[in-house]
């Protein structure tokens, strides 16, 4: 679980370098950046990355959590991630 | 009544005057009141004036929706300039091109953006640039910030010098060459305008709307305009990202009023919405592109006892036509009828009038035919030509449509290449552009359905440079387009089909 857990936030980093920044050289942003300020994600990213999350962590996004919150920056949505995983646990 | 139609900026001070303090603006967790906001343009206004602005004078504000932007908007027109709203998406080298051809005397931007201070080198009118946000420290005399504004000039009305015909706004918008143009909005193109759009949806003053579209487009932008004129309160967001945020803000924010692209209505759809309250909307409205029917009925029995606004227009004469509510039911697929006040025929190519069901394009009569392009002759000559009486313009909108029996508008389509992803313009000849900057390149580019988007853009290259991946041609796009421009899709080619003149046959890529 512990290596699970380790495992999000790089996981986050590499889907958004590689579908929104389309970066080679990873996610040059810090993990507090929030996507919205610094547009690192629109509003139709949004929806693929809620997509890539419920796959990848094989977790359910209620539209009532898609909230800057728990999405709007690495560190927020690693946070989300892992409270889902341990609820779920 | 003073007998003229009322310049843009007498918007906020009459209802300044009638509600002084009132909540005008709502920018996520700061409100600000009539006064207040009357009071912040003051300030910026006199700023821009010392600054150089003159009468006519054209002011940049490429911003995000923001209280910074408000005020930017009606603090030009106190300045007795035009103001020129321009995304904040869109990157340094556009913004260049846009900025030196309507040779803007000051700028208002973010100063997380960059590249001010080559902005101020590459437009040689500007003497002046507002950075909004975090302070940047410079010698730079040209640069003021927006905060220091605000705490040193007078908040002191400067004289009115303008009339109802003098120029307001332009709004840049994508056209068939690749080379954006700015529709020119005078002050009782834009007075007229509103007061026929807020006819039809009954505005009133205790109206509460909640916008998430930009100021830069010009549906956004008429939120602000209509709600300050009515002495209402406009709730601003920043995007529509979080839909979820968006219908807690209008459950805690009571707003009467939604106004959606189809796109937005596309996602709420997807939502369960049944944990919101959303009972104090009275309406929404829908433009930019058609819903199809069927997601009408879905909005229908989504959000029950709201009225239903299906609408069309372009930039030229800002809003066209509207379809009243009460028709929805037995028309869902008509944009309706021309707005309060104005008229709307289809011609045929030869100029002459056609009947029911027969299909043509829309030609416009109306005081919203704004005033033609900015110093582009050619096409302003295209788009606006001549009327029944001399001395007045027409607006060719360039777009098919049809008309049932009785007199019911419906759209066809676009008569140019023209894509809408998201409601935006997309002219495939700008993103081409830019494709071709890449070495060795031939690409062409068009419009292909999406269920969320409408349309998104996807290019089909033949590389015949240094080797390229899908990846690689997509960045560099970000790098140069605005959002909604770049390329969700990339093909590769190892040629392009050519029509029997020798010009890439894009019908031949299906």
């Amino acid at each position: 679980m512990v290596s699970d857990m380790n495992s999000i936030k790089p996981a986050i980093r590499d889907f958004i370098a590689r579908n929104f920044l389309f970066s080679d050289d990873g996610f040059q942003h810090s993990d507090e950046a929030s996507f919205l300020e610094e547009g690192i994600v629109d509003s139709l990213g949004i929806i693929e990355l809620v997509t890539f999350v419920e796959k990848k962590f094989n977790i359910s996004v209620a539209d009532h959590e898609l909230l800057p919150n728990n999405f709007d920056s690495v560190s927020k949505l690693s946070s989300y991630i892992s409270g889902k995983l341990t609820d779920g646990s | 009544m003073t007998g003229h139609r009322m310049l843009v900026h007498e918007f906020l001070t009459r209802s300044t005057s009638r509600f002084p303090q009132k909540v005008a603006l709502v920018c996520g967790e700061r409100r600000f009141t009539y006064a207040e906001l009357n009071e912040m343009s003051d300030r910026l206004g006199n700023a821009l004036a010392q600054g150089g602005v003159r009468r006519g004078d054209r002011v940049a504000i490429h911003l995000h929706n923001s209280v910074e932007a408000v005020v930017g908007i009606f603090a030009v027109l106190k300045a007795g300039g035009t103001f020129v709203f321009i995304n904040a998406s869109t990157k340094l080298e556009k913004l260049t091109y846009i900025l030196n051809n309507c040779r803007a005397k000051a700028v208002l931007m973010d100063a997380r953006t960059g590249g001010v201070v080559a902005l101020l080198e590459a437009v040689p009118s500007l003497t002046l640039a507002v950075l909004c946000g975090p302070r940047v420290e410079s010698g730079n005399t040209h640069l003021q910030h927006f905060d220091d504004i605000q705490s040193t000039l007078p908040a002191t009305l400067l004289p009115t010098i303008n009339i109802d015909l003098d120029l307001a706004c332009l709004i840049y918008t994508s056209g068939s060459t690749g080379e954006p143009k700015g529709v020119m909005s005078d002050h009782s193109n834009v007075d007229f305008a509103s007061t026929s759009i807020m006819t039809y949806l009954e505005s009133r003053a205790d109206d509460i709307v909640l916008s998430v579209l930009p100021l830069s487009f010009d549906y956004g932008l008429y939120q602000l305009l209509m709600t300050f004129k009515a002495g209402a309160t406009l709730v601003l967001e920043r995007s529509f990202m979080y839909p979820a945020l968006i219908l807690q803000r209008i459950q805690e924010e009571r707003s009467t009023g939604f106004p959606g692209v189809p796109t937005v209505f596309a996602m709420l759809l997807q939502m369960d919405m049944s944990a919101f309250d959303l009972s104090s909307l009275r309406y929404i409205t829908n433009t930019a592109a058609a819903l199809p029917p069927s997601k009408i009925l879905e909005l229908q029995s989504a959000f029950p006892g709201v009225t239903i606004y299906s609408m069309y227009g372009l930039t030229e004469t800002k809003r066209t036509l509207y379809l009243p509510p009460n028709q929805l039911s037995t028309r869902p697929g008509s944009v309706g009828i021309p707005i309060p006040g104005t008229e709307a025929w289809i011609e045929d190519e030869s100029g002459r009038r056609l009947g029911p069901g027969e299909t043509g394009e829309l030609v416009v009569r109306g005081r919203h035919v704004m005033r033609g392009y900015w110093e582009s002759p050619e096409a302003t000559a295209m788009r606006f030509r001549p009327g029944p009486l001399p001395g007045e313009r027409l607006c060719y909108s360039g777009d098919l449509f049809r008309q049932d029996e009785e007199g019911f508008f419906y759209f066809i389509s676009r008569k140019d290449d023209i894509i809408k992803c998201r409601g935006e313009k997309v002219a495939p000849k700008e993103v081409e552009n830019v494709l071709h900057m890449l070495r060795g390149v031939t690409a062409v580019v068009m419009g292909v359905p999406d269920p969320t988007a409408g349309e998104v853009v996807k290019a089909f290259i033949v590389a015949n440079g240094d080797p390229l991946t899908e990846s690689q041609v997509i960045a560099h796009c970000r790098a140069h387009l605005e959002d909604f421009m770049v390329p969700k899709y990339v093909e590769f080619r190892t040629e392009l089909p050519l029509t029997s003149s020798g010009k890439i046959n894009k019908l031949g890529l299906n």
